[in-house]
C-alpha cells in the first residue's frame, strides 16, 4: 500500500464500529461499543478476562453476528454476516485458539478456504507450499516440518502458522487476539517485530491482549473495556500503566483519556 | 540430488533401520503395509483351513477370487462415500434402506414404467433407469444432508430414521413385491459372465492402469523438481513403479484364468452366438462391477485430495470450528457430502439390483453395518479428520474376505456374524494403538 493511499485513509478511519451490542442468554457481552482504527495503527485492546474484548472483535471478524450498532470501513457502512464478508474487506483474524485444522499441514492451513488451484481446477499443492516455504521463512526462519499435520508441531511453531495465514492475503486490517500468549520470549520478540514492519505497510492492527506491558510497548492508543462496556479510549504517550491498569482494574477514566459508557462515574 | 538418498535428513537416517529408510524412501504408509498384511494372512489362513481341515483349499482359487472381487464391489463403492462422512465427525446410518429404495425405484422404472413408453428391450431403459437411481440417491442424500446441516439435526438421528423411513418406502412401492428380470444391458452391471469384459479388453485396462501408474509417478517428480522439493531416491520411484504395474498385471492374470462355466459356453455355441468349435475355455476378465468399484476409488481418491472439497472435508473434520472461520461454508459442504453418499449409495443399488436380476425388499440390509465396518477398519478415525479412500476399499475387501472364507469352509451364520463383529472391534483397537504410538 503506497504511502499516499494511507494518508488520503487518514481522512476516514479505515475501521470504525458504533455502537455495537450482543448478548449470550440475557448477558450483554458487548454493550454499545464504539470505537476506531486508522492505517497503519495498532490499537491495544485491554480488559479482564470476560471483559468482552474476543467478542467485540470476533463481531468483526464475521464470527459472531451483531445484535445492533454498525460498522464503517473507510468510511462506507460494511455488511459482515459471517467470515467469508470479513475476509472480503481484508479482516484477518488470528484468534487466541489459533483455530487451525490440526489434522492438515501447514501450506494447507495457511491456504484454507483461498487455495490455489491449477488451470484444471485441482489443489496446486506444490505451489501453495513454495509459497508457504516464503512466508514461513519470514516469520520464522527454522521452521521446516512443511509435510507435517499441524498438531505434530509445537505451540510457537502453531502460532506462526496461525500469524503466516494472516498476513498471506495482504491484509489491511489484522486483528490478534493474544497472538504471544503461547510463545517464548525469543518468539514474542519476532511478533513484535512484526506488527511494527505490518504497520510500516499501513496495515491498522487490532491487538488484544491482557498483558499491559506488551500492549504499551507496541501499541499508539489502547482502548479499556469492562462488562462488556468501553472505559475509555487513550494515547499511550498521554498515559502511564498505572493509569491505564486503573482503567482496567476499577474501571476509572484519567483525565487524559477519553471516557466511555463503561467508565466510572465521579462521585 | 534425487540420486543420493543421503541428502534426506542425514541426521536421523543413521540411527533407523533398513524397513523404516525402505518406508521413508518410498513414502509407502506403514499402515497400508499393515492392511495388506492383514489381507494376506485372512487369505492364506482360509485357504490353508480349508485344504488342512476340510480337505478342500479353495479360498486362493481364480474363480473365488473373481467372485470375492464382484461381491466386494457394492459395499466398496459406498465405503468410499463413507469415508468422507465418518471424516467430518457424521454417521450415515441409512446407506442399506437407501439402496433398497433406490434398487426398488429403478426395478420399477425399468420393468413397469418405461417399457411401456419406450417399448420393451430399448437400449436407452437401462441408461435412463440408472441415472434416475442415482439422482433418487443424491436427493435423499442432500435431504438428509439439510436435515444435518441447516436444521442441525445430529446425522445419527436423521440417518437412524431413514434406516427405517426408506427401507418402509421401498416395501410401499412395489407393495412388497419382488421384481424381476431387470433390463437385460442393466444386468450385465451386476457382473457373471455376460457382465465381464473378456481377456483382451481386460489386458487393455490392465496396460492403461500401468501407463497411468508410471505416468502419475513421473507427474508428481517432475512437480517436485519444479519447485526444488526433495524426491524420492530413483531406486525408490522404480521400486513402486515396478510393484504397481506388477499388481495391475497379475489382477488381470487372475481374472483371466477365471473361465466361463462350460455349461454357459455350449449354450452360446448351440445358440449360433459362438463358432461351433470354440476352444471352451473363455476368460471372464474383470468384472463391470469391479471396473465401476476401482473407477470409483480412483475418482473419489481424486476428490479426496486433490479438490477444494476434499480439502474442506478434511480441514471440517480436523476443527470445524476452525474450517467455519476460515470462511469454508460448512453446511453448504456437509450438505455435498451427503448427496454424493446418496449418489454412491444409488450406484451400489446399481450393482447390487443388477447382480441379482431383481429388486426385493430386503435388498441391503445390513449393509450400514458393514460399509461402516468397511471405512472404519480401513483407517478412517471416527474422531473425524483422518481416513483413506483406498483404506475403505481394502477394508471392504477384508469384510468381504471374512465373509467369504467362512461360507467356504462351512461356518454357521451364527458364528459368521460373531466373527465379522470381533474383527471390527479388534481392528479398532489396533487402529487406536498404532495411533497413540505414532503420536
Amino acid at each position: 500500500m503506497s504511502t499516499a493511499n494511507v494518508k488520503q485513509l487518514d481522512t476516514h478511519p479505515l475501521v470504525e464500529l458504533k455502537n455495537l451490542s450482543i448478548s449470550f442468554g440475557g448477558i450483554k457481552a458487548v454493550d454499545d461499543a464504539s470505537m476506531e482504527l486508522h492505517a497503519g495503527e495498532v490499537v491495544g485492546l485491554l480488559g479482564h478476562n470476560g471483559a468482552g474484548k474476543s467478542t467485540l472483535i470476533k463481531i468483526l471478524s464475521g464470527a459472531y453476528p451483531r445484535e445492533s450498532g454498525e460498522i464503517f470501513i473507510d468510511g462506507n457502512k460494511a455488511t459482515i454476516n459471517n467470515p467469508r464478508d470479513a475476509k472480503a474487506y481484508g479482516i484477518e483474524t488470528i484468534y487466541q485458539t489459533l483455530a487451525v485444522a490440526d489434522n492438515v499441514d501447514a501450506a494447507a492451513n495457511l491456504y484454507l478456504g483461498r487455495e490455489l488451484q491449477t488451470a484444471w481446477g485441482t489443489l496446486d499443492d506444490v505451489a501453495m507450499e513454495a509459497e508457504a516455504r516464503k512466508v514461513m521463512g519470514r516469520l520464522n526462519p527454522n521452521f521446516q516440518r512443511f509435510k507435517e499435520p499441524v498438531k505434530k508441531l509445537s505451540g510457537g511453531q502453531r502460532q506462526s502458522v496461525a500469524i503466516a495465514r494472516a498476513i498471506l492475503f495482504n491484509a489491511r486490517i489484522l486483528i490478534m487476539d493474544e497472538p504471544t500468549a503461547a510463545l517464548g520470549p525469543q518468539e514474542t520478540a519476532q511478533v513484535a517485530e512484526l506488527i511494527h514492519q505490518l504497520k510500516k505497510e499501513g496495515i491498522g492492527i487490532f491487538l488484544i491482549s491482557h498483558d499491559i506491558h506488551d500492549v504499551f510497548d507496541l501499541a499508539d492508543r489502547v482502548t479499556v473495556m469492562k462488562n462488556g462496556q468501553i472505559v475509555g479510549h487513550a494515547k499511550t504517550d498521554d498515559v502511564t500503566k498505572d493509569e491505564v491498569l486503573g482503567m482496567i482494574i476499577l474501571g476509572k477514566c484519567p483525565e487524559n483519556a477519553i471516557p466511555g459508557p463503561g467508565a466510572m462515574k465521579p462521585e | 540430488m534425487s540420486e543420493n538418498p543421503a541428502n534426506k535428513g542425514p541426521a536421523l537416517a543413521e540411527n533407523e533401520g533398513a524397513f523404516t529408510k525402505f518406508l521413508r524412501a518410498t513414502e509407502i504408509d506403514s499402515r497400508l503395509l499393515g492392511m495388506v498384511g492383514a489381507l494376506l494372512l485372512i487369505w492364506i489362513g482360509f485357504h490353508l483351513y480349508g485344504g488342512l481341515v476340510k480337505g478342500f483349499a479353495a479360498f486362493l482359487t481364480p474363480r473365488n477370487l473373481w467372485n470375492l472381487s464382484v461381491q466386494t464391489a457394492s459395499i466398496g463403492v459406498m465405503a468410499t462415500g463413507m469415508v468422507l462422512v465418518i471424516v467430518t465427525r457424521h454417521i450415515d446410518l441409512s446407506v442399506g434402506s437407501v439402496l433398497g429404495f433406490c434398487a426398488m425405484f429403478m426395478a420399477i422404472m425399468q420393468v413397469w414404467i418405461l417399457p411401456d413408453i419406450l417399448g420393451l428391450g430399448h437400449p436407452m431403459i437401462w441408461v435412463i433407469a440408472v441415472l434416475s437411481g442415482i439422482l433418487v440417491g443424491a436427493i435423499i442424500g442432500a435431504f438428509h444432508g439439510y436435515l444435518i446441516a441447516y436444521l442441525g439435526i445430529p446425522a445419527f438421528i436423521v440417518t437412524l430414521g431413514g434406516l427405517l423411513v426408506w427401507r418402509g418406502a421401498a416395501f410401499m412401492l412395489a407393495r412388497g413385491e419382488t421384481i424381476s428380470p431387470v433390463d437385460q444391458t442393466f444386468a450385465k452391471l451386476g457382473g457373471g459372465p455376460y457382465g465381464a469384459i473378456g481377456e483382451t479388453a481386460s489386458w487393455m485396462v490392465g496396460i492403461l492402469a500401468c501407463i497411468g501408474i508410471l505416468f502419475s509417478l513421473w507427474q508428481s517428480r517432475r512437480q517436485r523438481l519444479r519447485f526444488q522439493f526433495p524426491t524420492r531416491p530413483m531406486w525408490a520411484e522404480a521400486f513402486l513403479a515396478i510393484v504397481g504395474c506388477s499388481l495391475v498385471i497379475g489382477f488381470v492374470l487372475l481374472v483371466n484364468s477365471h473361465p466361463w462355466p462350460k455349461g454357459i459356453v455350449k449354450k452360446e455355441i448351440a445358440a449360433g452366438n459362438l463358432e461351433p468349435g470354440t476352444d471352451l475355455f473363455i476368460s471372464h476378465g474383470f468384472a463391470i462391477p469391479v471396473l465401476i468399484m476401482l473407477g470409483v476409488g480412483i475418482a473419489m481418491t481424486f476428490l479426496a485430495t486433490r479438490t477444494r472439497f476434499g480439502r474442506y472435508v478434511f480441514a471440517i473434520g480436523g476443527n470445524p470450528e476452525a474450517a467455519e472461520l476460515a470462511g469454508i461454508n460448512v453446511r453448504w459442504v456437509t450438505l455435498k457430502i451427503f448427496a454424493l453418499m446418496g449418489a454412491l449409495t444409488g450406484l451400489s443399488a446399481v450393482i447390487a439390483s443388477a447382480r441379482l436380476n431383481s429388486a426385493t425388499n430386503a435388498l441391503g440390509t445390513f449393509d450400514e453395518l458393514y460399509v461402516i465396518a468397511a471405512a472404519v477398519i480401513g483407517g478412517t478415525s471416527l474422531a473425524g479428520g483422518l481416513g483413506t479412500i483406498y483404506g475403505a476399499i481394502l477394508g471392504a475387501v477384508v469384510m468381504q474376505s471374512l465373509q467369504t472364507g467362512m461360507v467356504l469352509i462351512g461356518f454357521d451364520a451364527a458364528i459368521q456374524q460373531m466373527v465379522v463383529g470381533t474383527v471390527l472391534v479388534l481392528a479398532v483397537f489396533l487402529d487406536t494403538l498404532y495411533r497413540r504410538r505414532s503420536n
